[in-house]
């Protein structure tokens, strides 16, 4: 049931900027533990579920965070990105760093995120880097981010180097999008998405994949990627002339400007409550911090894109590990570090940064 | 008497009404989670018949219930709209074709 339906749209700036007590991860984390107070705690239903601790799997993804630069500024996004937040980049030291870190472990993938990542300076760097050692590498891109004069060309450089490009898209028509990601994305999305199948990306041709992400403009579960795949594929065909090779799901994670979305548009106690009923231990096993080590501009090291956020800090033998210091062994040895938001990767279906986990 | 006829927190405590007729409770729910399971028809095409349903008998616990489902089933607001007003049309073609009793009964006693 609704508890206090009411439209509320943010004004379209990052917390950081408006130095709003939700700015604070401490701050959202005093939010949730309130807001799920009388119920289980992530851990105790892992228990439940037959999980005694949430321990590392063999690590795939070397996600990397550049930074918090971007171009758009998202009603829901968990970075608290923005155009105001060039102070948090990575430096090329920090960046080799994280290439002799990926050169200790079997990772097969270097997943670079953001902000938007193509707005760094060292973003090819990195890419070449990466390429130079084999690995897949991703690029989270926003779209919009490539209609930028000094984008013209990337996208064709990016296929030369057989990235794969997983794009955020929520939802295949405007008001949706739109709704999420602010007036106008929609129609940059769709140009952006031009740009890519010219240059022969969402084509069906491996090294020029083309993945969509989507995640619900509002307080719900994210869809069944696999359910709704094909009638997105058909949607973006027939009415935009655009095709793409693979649809993820995502849920999205009670944090930062969606968590203030929440609070403000009293969904957040409803919200948390539908997580934690749709826990699925069938999504356990598949939760990214389990195969992805995930680090932060500044170096810091993190069970996951989510936890950097919040600051919390993965914790090894060591204590916390920056990548400078990063040892293969000791990050396998540690436990995850959950809290009450982790019920967003096991609700439903699952969710991760590669889509549902069940 | 309660001095609300319609507690949002009934939806959620909708299995207590079980107590009084356990069995019966029992074969509803299983019925009620087998008719909503994916069969010839997808989940979201049921969601959206009940949402459609829940408007034209009125029920707001499924009103919120079949909205929020549908979503979740990646339906959005052009679709869902589309389906109330296909209960609407339904409804109000229901009156309408009645106007064809009315019409031939007038027919029948006027000159």
């Amino acid at each position: 049931m609704t508890d206090s339906p009411s439209p509320v749209r943010l004004p379209a700036s990052t917390l950081s900027s408006r130095r709003v007590p939700l700015a604070n991860p401490s701050e959202q984390l005093a939010r949730l533990e309130a807001s799920t107070a009388g119920r289980a705690t992530f851990l105790e239903m892992l228990r439940g579920a037959g999980w005694p601790d949430l321990t590392p799997a063999r690590l795939e993804i070397f996600q990397v965070n550049l930074g918090k630069l971007c171009n758009m500024t998202c009603r829901h996004c968990h970075v608290d990105a923005g155009p105001d937040r060039s102070e948090a980049m990575m430096t090329r030291q920090t960046v080799d760093a994280c290439l002799r870190a990926l050169d200790q472990t079997p990772a097969h993938t270097v997943d670079i995120t953001g902000g938007a990542p193509e707005l760094h300076p060292e973003f090819r760097y990195l890419v070449e880097a990466a390429r130079a050692r084999n690995k897949h590498v991703i690029d989270r891109c926003n779209l919009s981010v490539l209609l930028l004069a000094r984008n013209a060309g990337l996208a064709e450089w990016l296929a030369d180097r057989e990235v794969e490009i997983v794009a955020s898209l929520p939802h295949y028509r405007q008001r949706n999008t739109d709704a999420q990601r602010g007036d106008g994305a929609f129609e940059k999305s769709i140009a952006a998405l031009r740009v890519l199948n010219s240059a022969g990306y969402g084509l069906g041709k491996p090294g020029r994949v083309l993945s969509l992400m989507t995640n619900p403009a509002g307080a719900f579960l994210a869809p069944s990627q696999s359910d709704v795949e094909g009638e997105w594929k058909i949607a973006l065909k027939r009415d935009f002339g655009v095709t793409f090779d693979r649809l993820l799901a995502l849920n999205n994670m009670p944090i930062s400007r969606f968590l203030e979305w929440l609070v403000d548009s009293g969904n957040l106690d409803s919200y948390m409550a539908r997580l934690i009923d749709a826990f699925n231990p069938g999504a356990v096993a598949g939760v990214m911090c389990r195969n992805t080590i995930s680090v932060s501009w500044d170096g810091r090291l993190y069970d996951c894109d989510f936890n950097q956020m919040l600051d919390l800090d993965a914790e090894t033998d060591v204590g916390a590990m920056s990548i400078e210091s990063f040892d293969f062994e000791q990050w396998q040895r540690r436990s995850v570090v959950t809290r009450a938001h982790c019920f967003g990767c096991t609700a439903g279906a699952g969710s991760s940064c590669g889509g549902s986990t069940a | 008497m309660s001095e609300h006829y319609y507690k949002p927190d009934h939806l959620k405590s909708f299995g207590a009404i079980s107590e009084g007729a356990p069995e019966l409770g029992k074969k509803f729910f299983e019925y009620y989670a087998a008719v909503f399971a994916a069969g010839a028809l997808t989940e979201r095409e049921k969601a959206l018949i009940a949402l459609a349903v829940a408007h034209t008998v009125q029920c707001p616990y499924c009103i919120d219930a079949y909205t929020t489902e549908s979503l979740q089933k990646g339906a959005d607001l052009e679709q869902m709209t589309e389906a109330v007003h296909v209960a609407c049309a339904i409804r109000g073609g229901a009156s309408l074709v009645h106007g064809m009793q009315m019409k031939e009964h007038a027919e029948k006693v006027g000159m």
